[in-house]
């Protein structure tokens, strides 16, 4: 059985009204990998979870997770899957301690059991130190862990992780970074979903990038790179009249058209070396054109999705309903 | 630098293997394990108890309070004189006050079920019913705390019931499983209602003639025949004719086998209402 996919879904939908938030998703996910679902707020992305986690009901498609329906054995699906939601999911009200053994305790672990798995999972997680007060005084970071280290009781074989670290401070992204690779050691397979690009870049083995519901895309993070540039040069034309030529003259330096932004005049030229942005901009002396800006950037989100879809990632979409 | 991080030399990871784990997966939870998992969720809500004592407030302040109010108004104009008429009202009393507390019930839930740890609840592999009846089991608390000191404010303003210490158990005992009982109505209703305060509305709703629509409180005769038809048929009536029936006799009536057919009935409806409605919002 050592080909059986962690996950696998076909055309998966689901609506909310007249609203497609899922529209027909394909989805592959290998036995250990980490995959990264990247898009932006609304696109789809925590809704697909949720009907992979049998949280929300599938409208049409169909889903198998290791092989089982997840549409027909929701209670087996949920003996296979650990979530760290996007909100917080464990009790406020209970300290970390109690939060962890009343999760083990209904996962059928007897008492004793139960209390050395809290005590394991809160030294693990670096959580000691409020293992005994109420959650509602612990800071954001610790939460997360908290949240994570709750799915993680039964060492459960995929682990589905929605945001993992939207909103955290550098040092905890980091720290939940090197926890998210440690798992995988272990033998788990990660399904994850981001915001950020770099995160996808830092974790993934594989991209898949969603919009409005569907995929546009799915590579592994360097093919995914290399569509849109590893760096980018951000221009803006001192006369947005020129943009014509402009885009004459980079296609002629570099074979590639530049990305055209709603603005007028300014343009992104996706280069797989920076070194090439001297060339295109001689060419634009050359050729007679002025500039007003200039920049080299890192590819963002915003730019993979303006790659991608000729539309931008802030543009706004309907919130997916939850 | 802290560590988030595990240190091999204090774990000896074993590889997760997951053909192996998908051939452990079960597809529900057997009844022993159910079980567990409600005694899980009930030991929650005690925790919570614990923390919050103010949601003790209802079922310690009620009691008190409206045993002596409604004794010394009610008392003269409906039995001739506050003696008289506590042996009719003190299990009409603990009837009342069973259904508050099954009114917080459904309130509580609906308020709990908005919380993100219902999220990580409804992904688990536990049988649907355990998160709705956990806090009923630790409800029962509640119930014999507001039923015992319901009898006790009556006996110290001079009820003297003829029942004994037999019956007087036997009465809370039917009270705590009444109260239980009804209480799925309401946990219907928390899984059903968009918010806490509409389930606080309708519990309402229904908890005033559930409550004044019985002979808790007026000796059911004395009302216009179509009202008696309806009290008769109460649930809340046939309970608390049936504490009277222990209480002051000490007797075990068919009063008793009506409250514990309707209890039954109450539980055989709602709460497969309840699973079936709570299941249905994911």
């Amino acid at each position: 059985m050592a080909d059986l996919s962690a996950v696998r879904a076909d055309s998966l939908v689901k609506s909310f009204g007249d609203f497609r938030a899922v529209d027909g998703i394909d989805l592959h996910v290998r036995q250990g990998e980490i995959f990264g679902v990247l898009g932006p707020n609304g696109a789809g992305k925590t809704t697909m979870l949720r009907m992979l986690a049998t949280l929300l009901p599938i409208d049409d498609g169909h889903a198998e997770i290791f092989g089982v329906d997840v549409r027909r054995e929701p209670h087996r699906i949920r003996q296979l899957v650990g979530v760290t939601g996007q909100d917080v999911s464990v009790d406020e009200d209970l300290t970390g301690r109690e939060n962890l053994r009343l999760f083990a305790r209904l996962q059928g672990l007897t008492s004793t059991r139960a209390k050395s798995i809290a005590g394991d999972l809160l030294e693990r997680f670096d959580l000691q130190e409020a293992a005994d007060r109420p959650l509602s005084q612990f800071s954001g970071g610790m939460r997360r862990r908290l949240d994570l280290a709750s799915s993680l009781i039964t060492r459960p074989p995929l682990i589905f992780l929605d945001e993992p670290t939207t909103g955290l401070d550098p040092r905890s992204r980091g720290q939940m970074w090197t926890t998210i690779r440690e798992l995988v050691t272990d033998g788990s397979t990660i399904l994850l979903t981001t915001q950020y690009l770099d995160e996808a870049d830092q974790l993934a083995d594989r991209i898949a990038v969603i919009d409005r519901g569907r995929k546009v895309a799915e590579d592994t993070p360097d093919a995914l790179k290399t569509q849109v540039g590893d760096s980018t040069l951000q221009l803006r034309l001192a006369d947005g009249s020129d943009t014509a030529l402009a885009v004459d003259v980079v296609r002629r330096l570099l074979g590639e058209d530049p990305v055209l932004t709603p603005e007028s005049g300014r343009m992104n030229v996706p280069l797989s070396d920076p070194d090439r942005a001297a060339d295109v901009l001689i060419g634009l002396r050359e050729a007679g054109l002025g500039i007003s800006s200039v920049s080299v950037a890192k590819p963002t989100l915003d730019e993979v999705f303006l790659t991608l879809t000729g539309h931008g990632a802030d543009e706004p979409q309907m919130e997916a309903a939850r | 630098m802290t560590a988030s991080t595990l240190t091999p030399a204090t774990r000896t990871p074993q590889r997760i293997d997951p053909s192996a784990v998908v051939a452990r997966t079960t597809s529900r939870s057997s009844l022993q394990a159910t079980w567990v998992q409600i005694l899980a969720m009930a030991w929650r809500a005690l925790k919570k108890m614990r923390r919050k004592p103010e949601q003790f407030f209802d079922v310690l302040i009620q009691p008190l309070l409206f045993t002596a109010m409604f004794a010394f108004i009610f008392g003269g104009a409906i039995s001739g004189s506050v003696s008289n008429y506590l042996p009719i009202l003190i299990p009409g009393i603990l009837a009342q006050t069973a259904l508050t507390v099954c009114m917080a019930t459904g309130v509580q839930l609906r308020e709990d079920m908005d919380k993100g740890v219902f999220d990580r609840f409804k992904s688990l592999p536990i049988a649907r019913i355990a998160p709705l009846a956990g806090p009923m089991i630790a409800d029962l608390l509640r119930y014999g705390i507001a039923s015992v000191l319901t009898l006790l404010t009556g006996l110290l303003i001079g009820y003297r019931p003829g029942g004994g210490v037999v019956g007087c158990v036997a009465g809370v005992a039917l009270t705590v499983i009444a109260g239980w009982s009804l209480a799925w109505i309401f946990t219907w209703l928390g899984t059903m209602a968009r918010s806490a305060q509409s389930v606080q509305g309708i519990s309402m709703m229904i908890m005033f003639p559930l409550t004044f629509l019985s002979n808790a409180f007026v000796p059911a005769q004395t009302l216009p025949g179509w009202l008696e038809a309806f009290v008769k048929v109460n649930p809340v009536s046939h309970v608390v004719s049936a504490v009277r029936d222990l209480f002051n006799d000490g007797a075990v009536t068919a009063e008793v086998g009506w409250a514990v057919i309707g209890c039954a009935a109450v539980v055989a409806i709602f709460a497969p209402l309840a699973v079936r409605s709570y299941s249905g919002k994911m």
